[in-house]
């Protein structure tokens, strides 16, 4: 039996008096590779922030190897949505990769060796060691998300969450880009948020549907009601790549 | 040239640009890397309601001054999140509250008390040495604290969000950041007025990051453009006997804006 990574029991958010998660349960176990897919607003970063301790829920509770989120920041890496990100920010790949060493109480030492170390082993799993000392506003979108995903590994996390990973990344890239993920997936549990259906279908391993309320039967298949209920119509999809179908037959 | 060396307030003036240089290229390129300008500029015009309450209190208004905008700081970084209101709202309306507190004070202060004028655009020729250590020490403590809390400036001001998934404590961090500007502003507002505190500490930054890519080349950048913009504009001043806050603004501006239109054609 795996440890589990992730547990969350009953949680639902609330802003204002919006709600945004109902009567979510989730439990992950220790390195499942598990997407989660949802129309837009239907909560799916809000989930993240609630399991990357970004977000106190307003009801339930949620463990991560047994602790609150808060307490378990060591384990947790997490890669923001990108947003607008700031490209005149004067900052290197190494400056932003390295903040990801920092913690409450290495605020004020200056970074060891084995930081250092950490930061580089990091660097070089996203094929970026050559990119070190480049301005960080220079990259491309994918390159910049590498880089954010290092800066996450860079703590040695347990799970890795990934917000929306792909989205400003270059369609052409995509596909090394989830080979990267793939890479990981032996080492951590790794939680992702995604639009990108096909690529879903042949890299993680379970799947999970987010609106509002959460489907999930810990399996890689979405059923067709499963589907309804998330996207509220029928939907016809076609996974490409077949044959690494994530609807069943219908 | 040399001979205005002997004069005490021309050689006070000097060791101002330097000492007023430090505190704003190293303030100023977190200033503008946050994207809090004018929240920077709402602290320093609230601080004139500390400087009217030192003089109503017949206190040194520098202290009262450091006191007042600290707390005007730390109130809007924490507060528009709890009230639920705008923070650009909020900061405009401590502006202007802390400018009307302060002409009530000064109105009610009996004897002599020094106009607005003087308190916006300052002079710099007018340092005395008492002013001189007050700027120094403020100097030791903004560096002692930016070299202790360097990493953590540099990862709460390049994404809040991720810093505090690793336990970082970003809003002491943030409310840190905004007390040094306050510290900063404060410590230039007798000596060059707020306007000129607000040019030096966007405008050198602003021209030092387009040429660096480091936090720290660019706070080196724009300790160096500061000083420059501002020894150069006090003998510009001298030469063509014009308010010295107000040349030195201008010739900083005229050098950004030079700089972004020949940078931007090639």
């Amino acid at each position: 039996m795996s440890n589990i990574a992730v547990e969350i029991e009953g949680v639902s958010v609330y802003f204002d008096s919006k709600c945004v998660l109902e009567d979510i349960n989730l439990k992950v176990l220790e390195n499942d590779f598990l997407g989660i897919i949802g129309p837009n607003g239907g909560g799916k970063t809000t989930l993240l922030k609630v399991i990357a301790g970004l977000l106190k829920p307003t009801k339930g509770s949620v463990r991560v190897y047994g602790k609150p989120p808060d307490k378990a920041e060591k384990l947790i890496g997490y890669v923001p949505q990108m947003g607008q990100p700031d490209l005149a920010f004067p900052a290197t790949v190494w400056d932003v990769v390295l903040t990801g060493r920092l913690s409450r109480g290495k605020l004020i030492k200056p970074y060891s060796e084995a930081d250092k170390k950490a930061a580089l082993d990091a660097l070089k799993a996203m094929e970026l060691e050559g990119l070190k000392d480049e301005p960080i506003g220079k990259l491309s979108g994918g390159q910049r998300q590498r880089v954010f995903i290092a800066r996450a590994l860079a703590a040695e996390p347990k799970i890795l969450l990934l917000d929306e990973p792909t989205l400003s990344v270059d369609r052409r890239l995509d596909t090394k880009f989830w080979e990267y993920l793939n890479e990981l997936k032996n080492r951590m549990t790794i939680i992702v948020v995604t639009h990108d259906i096909s690529a879903l279908s042949k890299y993680v391993d379970k799947i999970a549907c987010l609106n509002r309320r959460l489907y999930y039967n810990e399996s890689k298949q979405i059923t067709r009601e499963m589907w309804m209920e998330v996207y509220q119509c029928p939907v016809d999809i076609i996974a490409h790549g077949l044959p690494h179908r994530v609807l069943e037959e219908h | 040239m040399l001979e205005l060396l002997q004069y005490e307030f021309v050689r006070n003036a000097i060791y101002a640009a330097f000492l007023g240089s430090l505190a704003c290229g190293i303030i100023g390129v977190y200033v503008v890397v946050n994207r809090i300008v004018f929240l920077s500029d709402g602290i320093s015009h609230a601080a004139f309601g500390g400087v009217g309450l030192g003089y109503f209190l017949g206190l040194n208004p520098i202290y009262s001054a450091i006191a007042f905008s600290t707390a005007v700081a730390v109130c809007v970084g924490t507060s528009s999140k709890k009230l639920g209101a705008r923070e650009d709202t909020v900061i405009g309306m401590i502006w202007a509250l802390g400018m009307a507190v302060g002409i009530l004070f000064i109105k009610l202060t009996p004897g002599y008390v020094p106009d607005l004028f003087s308190y916006l655009f300052g002079n710099i020729l007018t340092v005395s040495s008492s002013d001189l250590l007050v700027m120094l020490i403020l100097d030791i403590i903004l560096v002692s604290v930016v070299m202790l809390l360097f990493k953590g400036f540099l990862a709460i001001s390049f994404d809040r969000e991720f810093a505090q998934t690793l336990g970082v404590p970003v809003n002491l961090l943030y409310n840190t950041l905004l007390i040094l500007v306050a510290l900063t502003v404060i410590m230039l507002i007798r000596v060059v007025g707020v306007i000129l505190v607000m040019a030096l500490l966007t405008i050198p930054a602003a021209i030092s990051e387009i040429f660096t890519k480091r936090l720290i080349q660019m706070m080196a950048g724009a300790t160096a453009l500061s000083l420059l913009f501002t020894l150069l504009g006090l003998w510009l001043s001298y030469v063509t006997n014009l308010p010295s806050g107000a040349t030195i603004v201008i010739l900083a501006a005229a050098v950004f804006f030079s700089i972004i239109i020949l940078y931007r054609r090639s």
